[in-house]
C-alpha cells in the first residue's frame, strides 16, 4: 500500500462544492504547498472548517482572497480583511464558532460522538437556535460534531505507513482533522521507512492517513 | 510609566507561584514582563502549549513556535506541546487559573463584550468565549475609558462573550472587584480622586471600607 502521491494527484481529490478541514493556526501548521496547489487549480464554492481565516497572503487565506470559499466555519477571521469583505458583502457565509467548541465538534466527528455538552457561549448569541440541557444546576450548549469531506492536514515527519509527528505548534487542529474526513491528505517535511519512528512519539497513527505528500527533499 | 505599562505591573501582582495563566492579546500580553522573579506560572498558549517564553533572539526564531497572536516565541524547560482538543479541555476544565483580556465593554455584572461590534468590526471570538468562561479567575486589564466614552457600565449593549464570568477589572484608575452587589472599588491610583473615577465610570461604584492605593 503506496500512499506517497503526487501533489497533482492529491488535489484532484478536491471538487468543487466540497466541505474541507485544513489545520493550522494562523497559518502556523497549515499545509502550505497543498492550499497553494488548491489556488491555483482554483476549485471553488468549497465549505472550509479552520481555525481561523488566517492572513490575506499567509495560510488558508489565500483561498479567501481567491473567492473559493462558499462557506466558513472558524473562530476568528479578524486577520484576513477579505474574509469581512466577503462576508458583509454576502458573497461567503461565516459562521463563528469558539475555538474550544470548534475543536471539539472536530473531535467529536472523528471520535463516533453525536455531540457535546459545553458551557462556553451560554448566554451569548452562540447559544442561539441550540438546545440548552442542565446537568446538576449548570446550563450547557448541546454541541454537534463536525466532518469533512476531505482533510489537509500538515505534518513534520511522517513514515510510510501515515504515523505522523509534529513539531512545536503546529498540531493544533491537525491531529483532530486528521480523525474527522473522509479523506486525509498529509504534506509533510520528510518521509521515513516504517520502524524508523519511536512509536512513542507519534502523535497521529497511520491508520487515519489516507495519502501523503512529500513536500521537502527528503 | 504609561498606562498600559502602570496597569500590566498591576495584574501581575495578581499572579501567584504555580498558576497556569492566560494572556490576551495587547495589553495583556504586557503582563509576562513584569512578574517578580520570585513568582514561577506557566503561561498557556491557546493554540497548543504551555511554558511560553519570551520573544527569541533575532535569528532563532522558529516559526512552528507562535504565540495565539502568530508571533514568535519560545517554549521554556518543562514546556509541553498539545492539540487544539487538549488545549482547551484545559481552559474549559478549570485547568487555567487566571486568564487576563481586554475588553470593549465590561459590566457591574461580571458580563463581557469585546468580541465584535455589530456592524462595524466583526473579528470572531476565537478563544475568548472558552477563556472566559473556564479560567477559574478572569481579570479584565484595560484602561478605564476608550475616547472618553464609558467601557465599564450598568450593562453590557454589545454582544457578549460570557455572562458573569468577570471577576476583577485593572484599569490606570483602579482595581475594581465584581462582587454580588456590584462593583467594588478596592484600590485607587492615587493621581485619581474618587469622583473621577466614578465619572470615568457608568455602573456606580461601591468603594471598599478598606480602600487602598494601587501600587505596581
Amino acid at each position: 500500500m503506496n500512499k506517497i502521491i503526487s501533489m497533482e494527484e492529491a488535489i484532484a481529490h478536491v471538487k468543487d462544492g466540497m466541505t474541507i478541514m485544513v489545520g493550522g493556526f494562523l497559518g502556523c501548521g497549515s499545509p502550505h504547498r497543498l492550499i497553494d496547489a488548491l489556488v491555483e487549480k482554483g476549485v471553488k464554492d468549497l465549505t472550509l472548517i479552520c481555525n481561523d481565516s488566517g492572513f490575506a497572503d499567509i495560510g488558508v487565506g489565500k483561498l479567501v482572497v481567491n473567492k473559493q470559499i462558499r462557506k466558513l466555519i472558524a473562530s476568528h477571521i479578524g486577520t484576513n480583511r477579505e474574509t469581512g469583505n466577503q462576508m458583509n458583502a454576502g458573497e461567503m457565509e461565516v459562521v463563528l464558532v469558539p475555538q474550544g467548541t470548534l475543536a471539539e465538534q472536530v473531535r467529536a466527528g472523528g471520535s463516533g460522538l453525536g455531540g457535546f455538552l459545553t458551557p462556553t457561549g451560554v448566554g451569548t448569541v452562540v447559544e442561539e437556535g441550540k438546545q440548552k440541557i442542565e446537568i446538576d444546576g449548570k446550563a450547557y450548549l448541546l454541541e454537534l460534531p463536525l466532518r469533512a469531506d476531505i482533510a489537509l492536514i500538515a505534518g513534520e515527519t511522517i513514515d510510510k505507513f501515515g504515523n505522523i509527528v509534529y513539531s512545536g505548534a503546529t498540531r493544533n487542529f491537525n491531529h483532530l482533522m486528521a480523525t474527522a474526513a473522509d479523506t486525509v491528505i498529509v504534506e509533510v517535511e520528510e518521509v521515513v521507512e516504517v520502524g524508523e519512528l519511536d512509536p512513542n512519539h507519534v502523535v497521529t497513527p497511520g491508520i487515519f492517513v489516507d495519502y501523503i505528500v512529500n513536500g521537502g527533499d527528503k | 510609566m504609561d498606562k498600559k505599562e502602570f496597569i500590566a505591573r498591576r495584574v501581575a501582582r495578581e499572579l501567584k507561584d504555580g498558576d497556569v495563566v492566560n494572556l490576551g492579546i495587547g495589553l495583556p500580553t504586557m503582563v509576562a514582563n513584569h512578574v517578580p522573579d520570585t513568582v514561577n506560572v506557566f503561561f498557556q498558549s491557546e493554540n497548543g502549549f504551555i511554558g511560553l517564553g519570551p520573544a527569541p533572539e533575532e535569528g532563532h526564531e522558529d516559526p512552528n513556535i507562535v504565540n495565539a497572536g502568530a508571533q514568535c516565541v519560545t517554549i521554556l524547560p518543562g514546556g509541553v506541546f498539545f492539540d487544539s482538543s487538549i488545549s482547551f479541555g484545559i481552559i474549559r476544565g478549570g485547568h487555567v487559573d487566571i486568564t487576563v483580556l481586554g475588553a470593549l465593554q465590561v459590566d457591574e455584572k461580571g458580563n463581557l463584550a469585546n468580541w465584535m461590534i455589530p456592524g462595524k468590526m466583526v473579528p470572531g471570538m476565537g478563544g475568548a468565549m472558552d477563556l472566559v468562561t473556564g479560567a477559574k479567575k478572569v481579570i479584565i486589564a484595560m484602561e478605564h475609558t476608550v475616547k472618553g466614552n464609558h467601557k465599564i457600565l450598568k450593562e453590557c449593549n454589545l454582544p457578549l462573550t460570557a455572562a458573569g464570568e468577570v471577576n476583577l477589572i485593572v484599569t490606570e484608575m483602579g482595581v475594581l472587584e465584581v462582587t454580588e452587589d456590584g462593583l467594588l472599588l478596592k484600590e485607587i491610583n492615587p493621581e485619581y480622586t474618587l469622583e473621577e473615577v466614578q465619572a470615568a465610570t457608568e455602573a456606580k461604584l461601591i468603594v471598599d471600607d478598606n480602600l487602598k492605593d494601587m501600587v505596581v
